[in-house]
């Protein structure tokens, strides 16, 4: 094995050694063979690793010192709102009364937790301009499929089942189309303008009969705000379609304008990133839906509701999707993001937006100089340069991304959206301090001089990581997807 | 608007509008159509300083009966197990919890690692040939393996055993109307898939057969038999698992299982009030490519050094679009890390014995309650759940156990209206014999 591996938690296991503590077993034993048949008692044991507890600490310790989190530095992720991720939340969701609930005790002894539920389903009404929401999704991609469902539910209740086309733009997440998927329908792709809005020409031709919703980020993935947005709802309800908002982004605009407001019919946040549910590395996140009145006989059931002083679980909904998780929702999550809006109020919400959208405006502008900027608006809360001059010169946005790293910062997305050459795409939120995006912006001033002066050290990057770049064709030609304990380590040379 | 969340100044907010070329905030909003701006103000509660809320949401909690101070004997798909202290201490570093999805490997290797091991020991438990890196639930993971079945089949007909949990029964149907999947479903009989039913229905159409193992009302099913019959007709075999049952018992890869299920919460996941939970996703190699989310994958760097890579990224929505396996982004990632550090900490031996101690305390428990008199149902197969008739509506006898501290079982008249009286008890290695026995004779007082 390479000298420089880092461990596999297997790689550790030593015969003999254990990390439980289980509980005594007061009752007499048993002999298993009278109780189970011997088909199902297993013969051969799972290879789970035998090691101490201060084994396990060390390992996982050396793994989080392999990684980079918003705690780490800056992480200025577009698309992701990758803001700080307050301690009170981790706090609150560990309180037992909270965390050691469980989710089919009698309705009477869980009011302190429907109550949150229910008030942050107020909370979120009130922010979106939506009458109803519901908690049930347990992420954003789920959240879509969700208000999709619902969306079809009311087409086919009005004998409409011949609306089977969902029309996405060509900049919007890769969610939008494959939710669309999953819910049934047929994708439609609308153009972008020169302007980086949606085309309203090019959307006005593709609805029609059968048109079942349009779904929309606003501001969009370029970070701008689709100002004919009105005009695109009357085209679309017009043909008797509805409307679906991807709050992705709405940390740019809150208290600012509301999708319920914008003539939205569906609509989902992602508590994980406005409302700072932590990411977790990938998850668990919380994806909530706010609709239209018209549209809340679909919700998914249960629906938490408050009647007289007591907080209900209501599964009496004729005309609902049915259920799409079990239980409720990601609680543990939402819980984190109630306790952020009740933390901020209605000022700090504001104040999020308006402090979030100053800081892109301002790299924006400090960037334009070095980088192409092929849509120079003021931009919301992100925005997206064009890495193709750098290109020119031979560093692609891959290895500027690369050479980010070692100025110890988490690169912008990049390659997204797909509308734009060498997408760099920049989201710096409203927790950063102006010396954390000085600091940043000179880093990326630096690279774009050293993409001039001296490429090789932007190609080769990243130059001090705990591991170079990887090879990725080789994962995915040659699936490693588990350790075995007789594979010869990965030794042999790259072909 | 001074925050501790926001570090903006005056000086700064001025010096950052002059960079920009602008003489206020509101400018950068001039795009927002007049129409549609938002003018008012949030009607919702006013901040409030940490001390005060956290004050507020303690009394919130307090209000909620929890397995901490309770003796819970609820399970039905959530369970109170042995949580290792120290999964606690790893997820909470926030190097994890603070970072996004591995995109970038060379920052983000800890996170990948785990995530490989992670899909290991799913592998190690189950029996299957390769694992993802998680999926929302144990429910939202069974109705995708569903419409992967219906997807590599080109069949649109589940068959769904009624001994699956009713709540993800109820998650299979929702993702199955969605691509106009019909789902039947199989009567059971005595706790159990009725196989000659299933032998009745299955047909050339059907794109796989679900069942749970242990099934919902605690018993173990024959999963060789039900593999067998999927698989004469073509259709995959569907096996939505317990994986702490599984240091015990046969592993579903063993017993032709084409893909394995479940929810990883009984690995270090606290109940939550039914999420954030783990949901697992494994299959045999040939469905490799039709697997939903994330997998992390082993390859090298150009120095030869091991290193970790999300890989065969073109089944997925980010790349895919439209023609994506499944439309899941965002996973349960730190859940899974939970789960790791408890199943490394259970380790070979931990996994069997906190398995044996499920079935022993259920064994004993079985015996108690039968022996005042109250008839337990099915078996004998029991992992760690009883059918027991209690002889009075459960929701009477749930509030009498909890004046004895005790969480009562499931109230199984809620799925099934055959089975009033009778609760689902869940009998954990958590359980002593002191708890039980109180359970046992709160029920006997009842009926004195």
């Amino acid at each position: 094995m390479h000298k420089d591996n880092q461990s596999l938690i297997f790689e550790l296991s030593k015969p003999g050694r254990i990390g439980y503590s289980l509980p005594e077993l007061d009752v007499p034993e048993v002999d298993v063979t009278s109780i189970l048949s011997q088909g199902v008692i297993r013969k051969e044991d799972a290879e789970l690793p035998e090691v101490s507890e201060l084994d396990i600490m060390r390992h996982y310790t050396a793994l989080s010192n392999r990684n980079h989190g918003v705690d780490t530095g800056f992480y200025p992720l577009g698309s992701c709102t990758m803001k700080y991720n307050p301690k009170i939340n981790e706090a609150v969701a560990r309180f037992p009364g909270f965390a050691r609930v469980h989710p089919l005790q009698d309705e009477s002894t869980v009011q302190g937790a429907l109550e949150v539920v229910y008030d942050l389903q107020q909370h979120l009404a009130e922010i979106t301009g939506m009458p109803q929401v519901t908690l049930q999704p347990a992420a954003g991609a789920h959240g879509e499929w969700t208000a999709l469902m619902m969306i079809r539910a009311f087409h086919e209740a009005n004998g409409d089942t011949q609306r089977t086309k969902v029309l996405v733009p060509d900049s919007a997440h890769g969610t939008n189309p494959a939710s669309a998927t999953v819910a049934g329908f047929d994708t439609v792709t609308v153009k972008s303008n020169e302007k980086g809005l949606v085309d309203l020409e090019d959307l006005k031709s593709k609805v029609g009969p059968d048109t079942a919703a349009l779904m929309l980020t606003n501001p969009n993935t370029l970070g701008l705000f689709e100002e004919d947005i009105l005009e695109m709802a009357a085209v679309v309800h017009g043909v008797g379609g509805k409307l679906y908002y991807d709050g992705a982004n709405l940390n740019a605009v809150m208290s600012k304008a509301r999708p319920g407001d914008m003539g939205f019919d569906a609509v989902h946040l992602n508590l994980h990133k406005t409302f700072t549910g932590p990411h977790g590395g990938g998850g668990p996140g919380s994806g909530p839906v706010g609709v239209t009145d018209e549209l809340a006989a679909f919700m998914p059931k249960p629906v938490v509701q408050k009647v007289d002083d007591r907080f209900v679980l209501n599964y009496d909904v004729p005309q609902s999707i049915g259920r799409v998780k079990p239980y409720y929702g990601n609680f543990g999550i939402y819980l984190r993001a109630y306790t952020y809006i009740r933390s901020m109020g209605p000022d700090g919400l504001k104040a999020v937006t308006e402090y979030a959208v100053l800081n892109a405006n301002y790299m924006m502008r400090r960037l334009e100089p070095y980088f192409d900027l092929p849509y120079t608006q003021h931009c919301k809360h992100e925005f997206v340069l064009s890495g193709r001059r750098q290109k020119k010169l031979g560093a692609r946005t891959l290895d500027m991304a690369k050479r980010l790293l070692d100025f110890g910062y988490h690169p912008p997305t990049i390659y997204f959206p797909l509308n734009v050459e060498e997408a760099i795409m920049i989201e710096p939120t409203e927790t950063e301090s102006k010396e954390t995006l000085d600091n940043f912006i000179d880093a990326m001033i630096q690279i774009a001089k050293e993409v001039e002066e001296n490429p090789e050290i932007v190609q080769e990057a990243p130059h001090t990581t705990v591991i170079g770049r990887l090879d990725e064709t080789k994962a995915a030609r040659k699936p490693v997807l588990r350790y075995i304990k007789e594979q010869s380590p990965v030794e042999e040379t790259v072909q | 608007m001074k925050h501790r969340y926001l570090p903006m100044t005056e000086q700064d907010q001025k010096d950052m509008l002059e960079t920009i070329g602008v003489s206020s905030i509101d400018e950068l909003f001039s795009d927002i159509p007049e129409k549609v701006r938002f003018k008012g103000e949030y009607q919702i509660k006013p901040a409030k300083s940490e001390t005060s809320l956290l004050k507020e949401l303690g009394r919130l909690a307090a209000k909620n009966i929890n397995a901490q101070e309770y003796a819970s004997f609820l399970g039905a798909g959530v369970y109170d197990h042995y949580r290792p202290i120290i999964v606690d201490h790893v997820i909470s570093r926030s190097e994890f919890y603070t970072a996004y999805t591995p995109y970038q490997p060379e920052i983000s290797q800890g996170e990948l690692q785990a995530i490989f091991e992670f899909q290991t020991m799913i592998c190690e438990l189950t029996g299957m040939e390769l694992a993802n890196s998680s999926m929302y639930d144990g429910g939202t993971s069974l109705a995708e393996a569903g419409t992967l079945a219906a997807g590599h089949t080109r069949r649109k007909k589940l068959l769904v055993s009624a001994t699956v949990h009713n709540e993800s029964r109820a998650v299979v149907k929702s993702y199955a109307d969605g691509q106009y999947i019909d789902v039947v479903t199989i009567p059971h009989t005595n706790g159990v898939t009725d196989i000659d039913k299933l032998k009745e229905m299955i047909d050339d159409e059907t794109a796989a057969v679900l069942v749970q193992y242990p099934n919902f009302y605690g018993q173990v099913e024959d999963l060789q038999v039900i593999s067998d019959i999927a698989h004469e007709h073509g259709a995959l075999s569907i096996v939505s698992a317990n994986p702490l049952a599984l240091g015990l018992l046969t592993p579903p890869g063993a017993l032709g299982a084409d893909i394995t299920v479940g929810d990883a919460q009984p690995f270090g996941i606290a109940e939550s009030f039914g999420g954030p939970h783990c949901g697992y996703f494994a299959v045999s190699k040939k469905l490799m490519r039709k697997v939903p989310g994330r997998l992390v994958g082993e390859t090298n760097d150009d120095q030869g050094r091991r290193g970790y890579v999300l890989t065969l990224q073109a089944r997925e929505q980010h790349i895919r679009r439209d023609k994506a396996t499944s439309n899941i982004c965002s996973n349960q990632a730190l859940n899974a890390l939970a789960a790791s550090v408890a199943m490394t900490a259970l380790g070979k031996e931990g996994i069997k014995e906190i398995a044996y101690q499920n079935i022993a305390k259920t064994a004993y428990a079985k015996q108690a309650f039968e022996k005042a008199g109250f008839e337990v149902k099915f078996g004998p197969a029991h992992f760690n759940e009883l059918v027991v008739d209690c002889k009075a509506p459960i929701q009477d006898v749930n509030k009498r156990l909890l004046d004895q501290g005790i969480i009562g079982g499931y109230d199984l008249s809620l799925v099934d209206e055959s089975l009033a009286n009778h609760a689902l008890i869940a009998v954990t290695e958590q359980r002593t014999k002191e708890e039980i026995d109180a359970y046992v004779q709160e029920l006997e007082a009842i009926h004195a």
